[in-house]
């Protein structure tokens, strides 16, 4: 049973009537039919200027208030404003929904929303036969087919016929709902993504009154721009239950999820949260110094909003100026944050090298996305692996800590944060864009449960003669004492070069540097992580999937797919991966394959193999999208019969 | 007792501090005759006079010669990396109002790779005072030219004399919008500690030009502001509310034009030292009085000291204002936001 805690009991629709209750036996008005379903996959897809993020944001927001299990898959183009209806133009939202616990955003749209010819064209090729397709036919002029290479119209020359075409005016009838709101065509039409959204909330059953109320929000300012964009929202809802052209509306009830209150959250909302979480678990005041940078750049803007947990941002003049900052607050005993992408990370590799070596806190946020270069700003990829791993002079090892969906970065970011502070080191925290951008149901924690990450600063000398030894280390953790300025008696110079061990003082000795050496990487090979977790239900399996960030979707849906054929199959997935779990080799060695999907060339691949002299086999895409279930299925369903092939030869 | 209201939030002294309790036990490892030296004894023995205590004192540092001052002082220090000293004290300073932070750096680690990060602690105005060490010379690289070099400067990377138009530091400073900008001489203790004293009083940054000798790979390269029978022409010392007089018979004018020159005595009337002024015009007409080849008509002195509200201040004041206006953060509110459903068991 699911209830909304910000809505009315009853689920509004826009007239005022349920729209369950007036779909089945509305009085005065004729039903029609409701298809149950257990899950669907809809596709949004515009301009950038359409308005489809807010639109898939919406209806993501009204889908989780009606209790589905739910997965998203924004994706848009660097452009802020591309060329209005042209192919790279073009930004769409993918939403997975389903009345039970499902993985990824799915494979394939069983619904598209085409705003118009460019967005058809992009789309069309993910959509399988059969799949609905609803599109604003004001937009297929002559002129915006030409523009994508359209000779004939879609709609009319039959090349649609494989699926179930429904030709909207959506502008038109835009229009006319507006028509007495006073508005200049202009920002009437601009109303269009909402007629649109109306009609899909109508077409699956969605409450519509936290959308009326977001808008009324979001217009606060601009009351007559709010009431047209309801209008034009309810306008959607009226015209797909009196039009015949929707013949059927769809039901989906609420997923079974584990008992508890929900939310919806995206990637980046989730890390923030857990900086802050991780701040006020700490008892230390968050300093985030960050340059913007996409896809990262929301997690500045998040943290900016609370200043009242006493967190501190500061917008540096550079991604140097960001980490150097962070790690200026770091010794003065604040939690130190970085935030950025991997273009960032390159910028600021020297002074995490500096981080390592002054052996502070400090937690370095790396929000993947396609590279080399600038590559593709706003696409995903998982490509920063080995930078995070080796991507400084010396020996300098960094842990790394990868969450592996959208709200597991809220205790990611904790984790690293306990890292950090336990260990006195700079930490990774490797999310991507998928994860960023991509939302899906969280069940609060409880606070008072979160973990302890509260530190003891040093406050008394710790050497002889009432000296303070800053590199004396605690012989179990092998951290240092975080001695912040203002405490008597522990003044201490620490820096880049090498440090005597114990004093910090300045050593150029040979088996002092070895030995320093050896010690800072014996500390982060022993930081305590969680074993890793081996789900095989069978318990005969011969195959081992092993993921690691936001492959597990995908790599999920994959093993159940796979499961449900018969195969056997063993999954793994790891969050940790500086340090390894300390079980890790003995799961390889188990397995007499041991199949690696990732968003990059083999990365994981490449130090399983070099720790573990194990033939990990690589499958690999950098596609700048995630995934697809079927995809990984296929190679699954390959190297099982690849198993059998060897065995009957 | 001076009175120090950058210093105002720092916690002061039990008792008298000596120039002693600021050494460290770290033997000093510059080359014998350096002007740094000569600094570092200057700085032990002012640092007293602030009245703070020593361990609510940061000297954070870049890469270069200068930069390894931090390990002398008796105070927290951070000997960081090449340039970005304003950067790691900009965190520190902005994250704690209770400490006094120093910035020592040079003019390759300010000037040149961490030219950024000196330009924006300047403009933001944190509460820093940054210690820049000019020698006119890479010292720690052994004897490559550095961006205050002279141009046709001879030397190891540039054996046909160097191409490129060197830096004037304060002319930049007062570009990149700093509140205090003052110059001094490593050799003139007196002088230098003013010169501090201007400085740590001063609420912001806080730029200090050095000139210091480097003996070793470009020895003498200040001496016409040193030697006493050329000094007294070549140097122009500014006081506030006094006539901007040079040597004996000599003085600094305002032209027709608007414009600074040197004048003898008999002609117009010398400017008076405004460092209080609003604009930065005079001041920047000031620093390019100084012939950029060989120094003469150089000013020594607070040239620019004026009030703006101070970064970290203003980033304190929003932190207040905030749990003001929201009440203090309660985490748990924040993760549910405004839109929960509830699953029953």
């Amino acid at each position: 049973m699911t209830s909304q805690v910000d809505q009315s009991e009853a689920v509004d629709g826009p007239d005022g009537e349920g729209p369950a209750a007036s779909a089945r036996s509305g009085p005065g008005r004729p039903a029609k039919p409701i298809r149950r379903l257990d899950r669907v996959i809809i596709r949004f897809a515009g301009d950038s200027g359409d308005g489809m993020q807010l639109t898939g944001d919406r209806f993501t927001s009204e889908t989780a208030a009606f209790g589905n299990d739910l997965s998203t898959l924004p994706n848009f183009p660097a452009e802020i404003r591309a060329p209005a209806g042209t192919l790279p133009g073009v930004s769409s939202f993918q939403l997975h929904f389903a009345d039970h616990d499902i993985l990824t955003p799915g494979d394939a749209p069983d619904v598209l929303v085409a705003m118009n010819p460019a967005a058809l064209k992009a789309n069309l090729p993910d959509l399988p036969a059969g799949a609905e397709i609803i599109v604003n036919t004001d937009e297929f002029t002559k002129r915006a087919l030409a523009k994508v290479g359209y000779a004939a119209s879609p709609l009319e020359d039959g090349s649609l016929e494989a699926f179930r075409l429904h030709p909207v005016p959506l502008t038109a009838l835009t229009l006319e709902a507006l028509k007495d709101s006073g508005l200049a065509r202009k920002d009437a039409e601009r109303a269009k993504n909402m007629f649109a959204l109306g009609l899909l909330s109508w077409m699956y059953h969605r409450p519509t009154h936290g959308t009326e109320l977001f808008l009324r929000q979001k217009f606060a300012k601009k009351p007559q721009i709010a009431e047209a964009n309801v209008t034009a929202f309810r306008a959607g809802w009226n015209f797909g239950e009196t039009t015949e052209d929707f013949a059927v509306s769809y039901e989906v009830p609420p997923a079974k999820l584990a008992p508890g209150t929900y939310r919806n959250i995206s990637g980046n909302l989730a890390l923030s949260y857990g900086l802050v979480a991780a701040g006020e678990r700490s008892g230390l005041p968050v300093f985030l110094g960050s340059y913007p940078i996409t896809p990262a750049s929301d997690i500045l803007h998040e943290l900016s909003r609370h200043k009242n947990f006493g967190v501190r941002t500061f917008q540096a003049e550079d991604e140097i100026a960001g980490i150097g900052a962070a790690l200026g607050a770091a010794f003065g005993g604040a939690l130190g944050v970085t935030t950025t992408s991997g273009p960032g990370v390159a910028l600021k590799s020297e002074t995490i090298g500096l981080a390592v070596s002054l052996e502070l806190p400090l937690v370095i946020v790396d929000i993947q996305r396609g590279g080399p270069s600038t590559g593709l700003p706003t696409k995903t990829e998982q490509a920063d692996l080995l930078q995070a791993m080796f991507g400084r002079n010396g020996e300098a090892p960094v842990p790394i800590v990868a969450p592996a969906t959208p709200a597991e970065c809220f205790t990611a970011a904790l984790d690293a944060a306990r890292i950090a502070l336990t260990y006195r080191t700079p930490v990774f925290l490797l999310s991507d864009g998928y994860l960023a951008n991509g939302s899906e149901p969280w069940k609060l924690p409880e606070v008072d449960e979160l973990p302890d990450l509260r530190v003891e600063f040093a406050t008394e000398p710790n050497g002889p003669d009432g000296a303070f030894r800053p590199y004396q280390r605690d012989p179990h953790t092998l951290a240092r004492p975080w001695a912040v300025p203002g405490t008597p008696g522990l003044e201490h110079r620490i820096g880049g070069i090498e440090k005597q061990d114990g004093t910090g003082n300045i050593s150029y000795d040979p088996a002092n540097h070895d030995f320093m050496v050896r010690t800072r990487q014996a500390k982060v090979d022993n930081i305590v992580v969680p074993d890793v977790e081996v789900d095989d239900p069978s318990g005969e399996a011969r195959v081992l999937v092993l993921g690691w960030g936001s492959t597990y979707g995908p790599i999920t849906a994959a093993v159940r797919r796979v499961r449900a054929d018969g195969g056997r199959v063993a999954q793994a997935h790891l969050r940790h991966l500086n340090p390894f779990p300390a079980n890790l080799g003995a799961v390889l060695e188990r397995y007499e394959k041991v199949i690696v999907p990732e968003m990059n060339l083999g990365q994981l691949a490449l130090l399983l193999r070099a720790e573990y002299l194990v033939d990990a086999q690589s499958y690999n895409q950098v596609r700048g999208l995630p995934f697809k279930a079927a995809q990984l299925a296929d190679v699954l369903h390959a190297a099982l019969g690849s198993l059998d092939a060897e065995e009957t030869r | 007792m001076t009175d120090f209201p950058a210093l105002r939030l720092v916690p002061k002294a039990d008792g008298p501090q000596s120039a002693k309790d600021f050494k460290t036990d770290q033997e000093v490892r510059w080359c014998p005759g350096c002007g740094d030296y000569a600094i570092l004894a200057a700085v032990q023995s002012f640092m007293p006079e602030l009245g703070i205590r020593r361990e609510n004192t940061v000297f954070v540092s870049g890469i270069g010669c200068s930069s390894r001052f931090p390990y002398y002082m008796n105070t927290y220090g951070m000997h960081s990396i090449h340039g970005r000293a304003p950067a790691i004290a900009t965190g520190l300073a902005a994250s704690r109002p209770d400490l006094s932070v120093w910035v020592v750096t040079g003019d390759g680690d300010a000037l040149s790779i961490g030219g950024n990060h000196l330009i924006h602690a300047l403009r933001r105005n944190v509460n820093l005072k940054i210690l820049l060490f000019n020698n006119r010379i890479y010292g720690l690289t052994k004897g490559q030219y550095s961006p205050t070099s002279e141009v046709g400067k001879i030397t190891k990377s540039t054996p046909m004399g160097s191409l490129d138009a060197p830096f004037n530091p304060l002319s930049l400073a007062l570009g990149a919008e700093a509140t205090f900008v003052a110059r001094t001489i490593d050799s003139d203790r007196q002088h230098l500690q003013s010169v501090l004293r201007a400085a740590a009083r001063h609420e912001g940054t806080a730029l200090v030009e050095i000139y210091q000798n480097c003996n070793i790979f470009n020895d003498g390269a200040f001496e016409i502001l040193k030697e006493p029978g050329t000094r007294d022409e070549a140097l122009i010392r500014l006081e506030h509310g006094q006539p901007v007089l040079v040597g004996a018979d000599r003085h600094v004018v305002r032209g027709a034009d608007g414009e600074l020159r040197i004048a003898p005595r008999s002609e117009g009337t010398a400017i008076v030292h405004d460092a209080h002024a609003a604009g930065p015009s005079t001041a920047f007409a000031l620093t390019r009085l100084a012939d950029a080849d060989t120094l003469h008509h150089t000013p020594i002195g607070v040239l620019r000291d004026v009030d703006r509200p101070v970064y970290d201040a203003l980033m304190a004041e929003q932190l207040t204002r905030a749990e003001q206006q929201q009440g203090r953060g309660d985490l748990a509110a924040l993760l549910a936001g405004s839109s929960t459903w509830t699953v029953d068991a």
